[in-house]
């Protein structure tokens, strides 16, 4: 099998009991790419990238990842990808440089290699000093870069990062998208990143796929999925609160209503910025007078509101709240 | 200014006398609302989930059989004046399932002030205490279903019992005091370290004092250490008591029931304070 | 960075994995100290309130310390099923299972490099119970090479059960479930020859259950090399069960890790 950094997969179902959690998803991710895999808790993300690593056979379907199939060539698979999955999964009574000393050692890296290249790692992540601190003493962001340091150890080709910055704070979060950038732009690494945060989409990847109930709904660059969208989003507060059902009237003659929930009425406006005048006229006309006006450029908040029909941060809620199965990777035994 | 002894007077009158002896009823059928319910609680988890009741039940006729069945070669040995192997160890097995009964209660306080439940109960409460009375009376309710099987077990399975009605309603008094003194250590405990993880500081020192009485053979055959700490140790003298109720020829009853409801008594005070120093925590 | 290796071999996955074993376990005191000391009381107590046992006609010994001696060897071993398997309990709960798994680790290096840690307390504990019996005043029939083959013996039943917590860790993946089958093994263990010999028990049904329980022949086993000597048939049947139960779990917790580890 030809090796290469990239992946790619056709069909890929993953049917646990009565769930369909993966429902028929086909990618592809090129070498030295970051992908962003973006959508909800439960959405199946996390299945998704249990499968590309071989922990998790396809109920359906067929993947490669690297150059090998996850099916014949799991150990092959397992050779070239680094994982970082979605609990940091350490054990507590082990210090960094032991967990380097064992994820190295079950790679078959000499002892040598291991402590050059993990000492490396370290420092790399920030971690030079805690590294003979035992892994119970770690902050959640901490945890987080011991992982991503463990999932290099063995230079993998391409790498797994299953909701790497759930949890961590605003200066950590940064820290590891610096960090990850510079993985695939300056050392080739292909990234393969599941969130739900559409801004790390955003800002991290260079083309994101949003997967919802299982399927994928949307692909391509983020500039490309939002420029289908097109259209700005126009969101006004009344000054009077009890004129907020005038506004949304107002407000509907320029456009398609959208779901607001704090007391505001929003649209997307139909013929874009060009159409603020006549908006302020209209509100203006019927006598309706408004406290704050924003406009904003499309997300892609918006685009999974357009190819789903609710918001990813509502679809988050929902699945938080239990209202549509919380995604579990369910082990078969 | 009013006049000295109108207030008195006021106080006194029958609709004052009234109002406070209305109000003195409200506050204990309050007090015994909150126990109640704290109670039937504690005994509808442990009917839901077998899991919870099972041990205490199980681990009595497991000793009872491990201890009459496996030693009853024991009974036979000069010196051994008890009238049935099988009687004396019941004894020892009831007197020590009241025990750990109490104990097993602290786990449900442990778990309640692990999950954070302890507290909201002691903030719907108006008299914590009320709270810590419940669990002593799933306790002791508890105990008694267990008593019931492993009895009617260790009957069916051929034990003879020489005492009279009465002396086994003293022997189920003797374990019923044993159950609220250890089960007042228990919440002592629970309510001191408020946490599950602190179930060994109950169990421990439980596990000692029971160990450590005349559990295989009576007092006159133990030799070495133990012999000393059983003569001093205040649990021998409620299983030497227990014992000769079984056997229908009671000795030192009283002295037993003294010991025990002292320990209990002071076990009160034990718990009433680490009741205040939960409520001082939060 | 290194370019990776390839596949280590099975004795270097085991070294390292047995390194882990052997680290976490002296990491915890809570593993090392109640699995010493709680068997050393039950060892003080019975002794002592047990020793007019030994005036029972046809009683093989004087002392019922060196009788009792058998015992502790025998808790520890199921404290071993206990830490074993609520170890790898624990590593499928919180996934370090799954980082494992994404190696090129294969079962049988985990199952050895777990069962060192066992075999690492339960050389511990033979130390302390037998340095404990020897201080206290029990002498051994079998002199220093009989300590040898009691140790052999004492880790040959640390493995068997400590291979039946791997097997229950890793079907179930639950701490919880492991720790309930500690008052299991608890009663198997009461249910024996652990406080008389078999055929001075009195109870039929009793004598019954002992001579069918395993547990029994590991007893007599161990035994037999302190209060008799040199009893080839005692000896026999117990490093027998003792292999015989270690082959049964092995092969149990060998197929529980197949179905655990579906990488493909």
């Amino acid at each position: 099998m030809e090796a290469s950094n990239g992946i790619r997969a056709e069909g890929l179902v993953r049917q646990f009991k009565n769930v369909r959690a993966v429902d028929g998803i086909d990618l592809e991710v090129r070498p030295g790419e970051i992908y962003g895999f973006l959508g909800p808790n439960g959405a199946g993300k996390s299945t998704t990238v249990h499968m590309l690593t071989t922990l998790l056979p396809p109920t359906e379907g067929t993947a490669t990842v690297g150059g090998y199939d996850i099916l014949s060539d799991g150990a092959a698979v397992r050779d070239v990808i680094g994982v970082a999955l979605q609990d940091a999964a350490l054990d507590q009574l082990l210090t960094g440089r032991e967990h380097m000393k064992l994820q190295g050692g079950l790679h078959g890296l000499s002892p040598e290699e291991i402590a050059d290249g993990g000492d490396a790692l370290l420092e790399r992540v920030g971690l030079s000093e805690a590294a003979d601190r035992r892994v119970g003493t770690y902050s959640g962001g901490m945890k987080r870069r011991l992982d991503l340091a463990l999932a290099l150890i063995h230079s993998p080709r391409l790498l797994f990062l299953d909701e790497p910055t759930t949890g961590l704070d605003v200066q950590s979060r940064a820290a590891l998208w610096d960090e990850v950038s510079g993985l695939a732009h300056r050392d080739g690494v292909t990234v393969f990143l599941t969130t739900q945060y559409l801004e790390e989409a955003d800002a991290l990847a260079d083309r994101v796929g949003i997967i919802h109930q299982g399927k994928l709904v949307a692909e391509g660059t983020p500039a490309a999925l939002k420029a289908q969208i097109g259209r700005p989003t126009l969101e006004a507060v009344p000054a009077d609160p009890s004129q907020v059902e005038r506004l949304e009237a107002v407000l509907s003659r320029f456009g398609d209503p959208l779901p607001v929930t704090n007391g505001s009425a929003a649209v997307r406006l139909s013929d874009g910025t060009e159409e603020l005048a006549d908006v302020v006229r209209g509100l203006d006309g019927e006598g309706v007078k408004v406290a704050d006006l924003q406009v904003h450029a499309p997300t892609l908040d918006d685009v999974f509101l357009a190819k789903t029909g609710r918001s990813l941060e509502g679809a988050r809620e929902e699945a938080d709240t239990g209202e549509h199965p919380t995604e579990q990777v369910e082990s078969p035994a | 200014m009013r006049e000295p002894g109108r207030r008195a007077r006021e106080e006194a009158s029958p609709g004052a006398r009234r109002e406070r002896a209305r109000l003195v009823s409200n506050r204990r059928s309050r007090y015994w609302s909150v126990a109640r319910t704290v109670a039937w609680r504690n005994l509808h988890l442990a009917m839901r989930s077998p899991a919870l009741l099972l041990p205490s039940l199980v681990f009595p006729l497991f000793f009872y059989m491990a201890f009459a069945g496996g030693l009853s070669t024991v009974g036979g040995l000069p010196g051994f004046d008890y009238y049935n192997y099988d009687a004396f160890q019941f004894v020892f097995v009831l007197l020590q399932s009241a025990a750990f009964g109490g104990v097993f209660i602290g786990f449900s306080i442990g778990a309640d002030f692990d999950s954070g439940f302890t507290r909201r109960l002691m903030l719907a409460a108006r008299d914590r205490s009320a709270v810590i009375a419940g669990y002593g009376i799933a306790a002791v309710v508890r105990a008694v279903l267990v008593w019931v099987v492993v009895f009617g077990i260790a009957l069916a399975t051929g034990m003879e019992v020489a005492g009279s009605g009465i002396d086994l309603v003293g022997l189920v008094g003797l374990a019923l005091v044993v159950n609220v003194a250890a089960f007042f250590f228990a919440a002592g405990v629970m309510t001191r370290l408020r946490t599950l993880q602190a179930a060994p500081a109950m169990q421990l020192p439980l596990f000692m004092i029971l160990m450590t009485a005349p559990i295989y053979v009576p007092r006159n055959l133990l030799e070495g250490w133990i012999s000393s700490v059983a003569k001093v140790n205040p649990f021998t003298a409620i299983v030497e008591a227990g014992r000769s109720l079984m056997a229908g020829d009671p000795f030192h009853v009283l002295l037993a029931f003294a010991a025990a409801a002292s320990g209990a008594a002071l076990l009160v005070i034990f718990s009433w304070r680490g009741l205040r120093k939960a409520e001082a925590a939060g | 960075m290194t370019a990776a290796a390839g596949t280590p071999a099975l004795r270097t996955q085991a070294r390292y994995l047995a390194w882990r074993s052997v680290i976490r376990t002296i990491r915890q005191p809570i593993v090392i100290v109640p699995p010493l000391v709680f068997p050393l009381f039950l060892l003080a107590i019975n002794a002592s309130g047990l020793s007019a046992a030994t005036n029972i006609p046809d009683f093989p010994t004087s002392s019922y310390l060196a009788f009792a001696l058998a015992f502790p060897f025998m808790q520890g071993s199921i404290f071993a099923t206990n830490t074993a398997g609520t170890n790898i309990a624990e590593d499928i709960g919180n996934g370090f299972f799954n980082r494992l798994a994404l190696t090129p680790m294969s079962g049988p290096s985990l199952l050895v490099g777990q069962l060192t840690g066992v075999l690492l307390i339960g050389t511990l504990q033979a130390a302390a119970f037998l340095a404990a019996g020897l201080a206290a005043g029990a002498s051994l029939e079998s002199g220093v090479l009989g300590a040898l083959v009691l140790f052999a013996l004492s880790l040959s039943i640390a493995a068997a059960f400590g291979a039946i917590g791997l097997f229950a860790g890793l079907r179930t993946g639950s701490s919880e479930a492991v720790q309930g089958l500690f008052p299991l093994m608890f009663i198997l263990l009461f249910l024996s020859s652990a406080s008389l010999p078999r055929d001075l028990i009195s109870s039929d049904w009793f004598r019954t259950v002992a001579t069918i329980n395993p547990v029994s022949y590991l007893i007599e086993g161990l035994r037999s090399l302190i209060i008799m000597g040199w009893d080839a048939e005692a000896l026999a049947l117990g490093f027998g069960v003792a292999a015989a139960i270690f082959v049964v779990a092995l092969w149990a917790a060998t197929r529980a890790l197949r179905d655990r580890l579906v990488r493909t």
